[in-house]
């Protein structure tokens, strides 16, 4: 019993100094965030879910939140109107990547479906972002890839089911994967190398 | 002129007069324009420009049907690099790339900036806290990607004819940056064992987000507030932008409010979707960051003439994001002969560097133009070289609709019998 109480101060002791090599040292600048201010303020969502709030949506859930507040720049069916980009995509815009006239959807171009839920989520509607819920964030992403074909209309779209999503461009990158950007220091291309 | 600028004039011209009559009858009162007029210490509480000075930016990526103020239009206005000397560029001809949003109206007491993910200490910070902590200033050049590149929304003002540098190159610019080291305030944090990015966001309407590798925050990276000795405009980030030296521009988050500590890209929208450059294969190069070396004559450039033969001085700006500029040569004569320029101090490292060479102009036609050797050791390439690159031959950077990223071929500009010149990159 005294001997872990000794072993039990011995252990906080070199906690202590271990964190004392830790301290900051500029003290007193700044100051630690509470949770609810982190938690306001952390809206990203990472490609293997992470950050991606509770909640669902599917497209038939997506169709009338779609109509009412992104059609009138997208168009009734993510085609693209006036304002606001094509959204929809697919082999065809896969295809023309290797043309003069490249399009990139997000259906047709963009690697992860975590990536339209976050931008949706951090940006839209335009000048009325933070006003959708994790729902129809949710709803409104199943929808846009439903209209690509990439899910069905019923497919249940949260947490857990998103980050799954097999975006049709996935494979279309180099390197294949982030892991692999090493050398950040490379450039586009130097003389002579491409990365 | 803007309506200010015809007040403040109109005033001046006014004031003369009214101090013309004030010596000649000084008890006699003017109650009504004494109200109206403004206080003359006003004028020159902040300067102005000579009004014969007329350079500004201009736009290319401008949507010409754009008809409301609120309308979601990318747009990118260039800077007139052929007007300016040295190597700093006027905050207020900053070029600037808008993804479609105004500058959001921030007020320093109430912005903050959070550090947190996988980080001992999360922190936030005013930005009073980040004044008081050690800081740096640096000359630091950045660039939009697409800076320069024969396709994209601005290929067809970037290969005419009678092309400016300001058409050519006007998406780069050089500002004296002060700031928090970004490593510092990691430090602060404590970055956790297997964290490899960072998340840096912005707090424009559409909260711009970007991955940063690990090593750069913890490198070079700056959590700056001031630009060219004044708080940064808010076009150009205020309060807080956070500078990537030598990265492409889309890495320098402006209106800095977090950034995350992560152990992976977080695919952002402008990562994924428009920066990675489209190849001819159809694959995509992403996460690209340093820009190679790039140089421009900017005198004599397209759009000027030369009014007589004799002598001129060629000037022009070189920059690497690999370090210094150790060397720029000058050829006249199309590329066969080549002399080195004379670099201008400061030569910083990261930055816009100013060169110049003597020139004797005999009235024949001549091509002028510049190639930079960072210290590194790279050398600029020309229009072949960088088409090689690309697995492309020149027809497709004529041709192409894309934007070629980090285009950095030699540029050259060509000199008529009668003294005009003209754009010859193709």
């Amino acid at each position: 019993m005294r001997f872990s109480k000794l072993l039990a101060v011995g252990i906080a002791l070199l906690a202590s100094r271990a964190a004392l090599a830790q301290t900051p040292s500029y003290k007193g600048v700044g100051r630690t965030p509470t949770q609810e201010e982190i938690q306001t303020m952390d809206i990203s969502a990472g490609p293997d879910g992470k950050g991606l709030p509770a909640g669902q949506g599917t497209a038939k859930e997506g169709a009338p939140l779609f109509a009412a507040k992104c059609a009138v720049c997208h168009g009734a069916n993510a085609e693209g109107a006036k304002i606001g980009p094509r959204l929809t995509g697919g082999q065809a815009e896969i295809d023309s990547l290797k043309t003069l006239q490249p399009v990139r959807t997000v259906g047709g171009y963009w690697p992860y479906a975590t990536s339209v839920w976050d931008y949706i989520n951090r940006a839209m509607p335009r000048n009325q972002a933070g006003t959708l819920s994790p729902s129809e964030v949710y709803a409104l992403t199943a929808f846009i890839l439903a209209k690509s074909n990439i899910i069905k209309e019923d497919d249940v779209m949260d947490a857990k089911t998103l980050p799954k999503v097999q975006m049709p461009n996935r494979n279309g990158f180099v390197p294949p994967r982030y892991q692999d950007v090493v050398d950040e220091h490379k450039r586009g291309c130097k003389q002579g190398v491409c990365p | 002129m803007n309506p200010k600028q015809s007040d403040r004039r109109n005033f001046l011209k006014n004031g003369a007069a009214l101090a013309g009559l004030a010596v000649g009858a000084a008890t006699t009162a003017l109650p009504a324009a004494a109200e109206t007029a403004p206080d003359i210490d006003e004028l020159h509480k902040y300067g102005e420009r000579s009004p014969l000075v007329k350079s500004v930016r201009i736009g290319s990526i401008n949507n010409p049907e754009r008809h409301l103020k609120d309308e979601p239009v990318a747009f990118g206005l260039k800077s007139p690099l052929q007007d300016q000397v040295g190597m700093i560029t006027p905050s207020s001809l900053h070029f600037i790339v808008s993804h479609g949003y105004e500058p959001p109206d921030l007020d320093p007491r109430e912005h903050r900036f959070l550090i947190h993910g996988m980080v001992d200490r999360p922190l936030i910070f005013t930005v009073d806290d980040l004044k008081r902590l050690p800081s740096v200033s640096r000359f630091h050049f950045i660039e939009c990607h697409g800076n320069s590149s024969p396709g994209g929304p601005g290929g067809p003002e970037r290969k005419a004819v009678i092309a400016t540098a300001q058409d050519t190159h006007g998406f780069t610019s050089c500002s004296l940056w002060t700031g928090v080291p970004l490593s510092l305030l990691l430090k602060e944090a404590g970055v956790q064992k297997g964290a490899t990015w960072i998340l840096a966001e912005g707090a424009d309407a559409s909260k711009h987000s970007k991955s940063i590798p690990i090593g750069k925050a913890l490198d070079d990276a700056i959590v700056a507030y001031g630009m060219n000795g004044e708080p940064i405009r808010p076009e150009q980030g205020f309060p807080l932008r956070l500078v990537t030296p030598g990265w492409q521009g889309i890495n320098n988050v402006k209106w800095l409010r977090r950034i995350e500590v992560v152990d992976e890209p977080y695919m952002a929208m402008m990562e994924t979707s428009r920066y990675p450059s489209v190849k001819l294969d159809g694959k995509s190069r992403w996460f690209e960051f340093e820009l190679g070396p790039k140089s421009v004559i900017t005198r004599p450039s397209g759009g000027q003439r030369l009014a007589a033969r004799g002598y001129y001085e060629i000037s022009g700006l070189a920059w690497s994001g690999g370090g210094a500029i150790r060397r720029v040569e000058v050829s006249a004569d199309g590329g066969r002969t080549w002399k080195d320029a004379q670099l201008h101090d400061p030569v910083a490292k990261k930055a816009h560097t100013r060169f110049s060479a003597p020139w004797t102009w005999d009235g024949e036609e001549a091509v002028l133009q510049s190639r930079c050797t960072d210290d590194q050791g790279t050398v600029q390439p020309t229009v072949a070289e960088v088409a090689k690159l690309w697995g492309a031959d020149v027809d497709y950077l004529k041709k192409t609709s894309a934007i070629v990223g980090d285009f950095n071929a030699i540029q050259p500009w060509k000199v008529n019998r009668d003294g005009s010149v003209q754009n010859a990159l193709f």
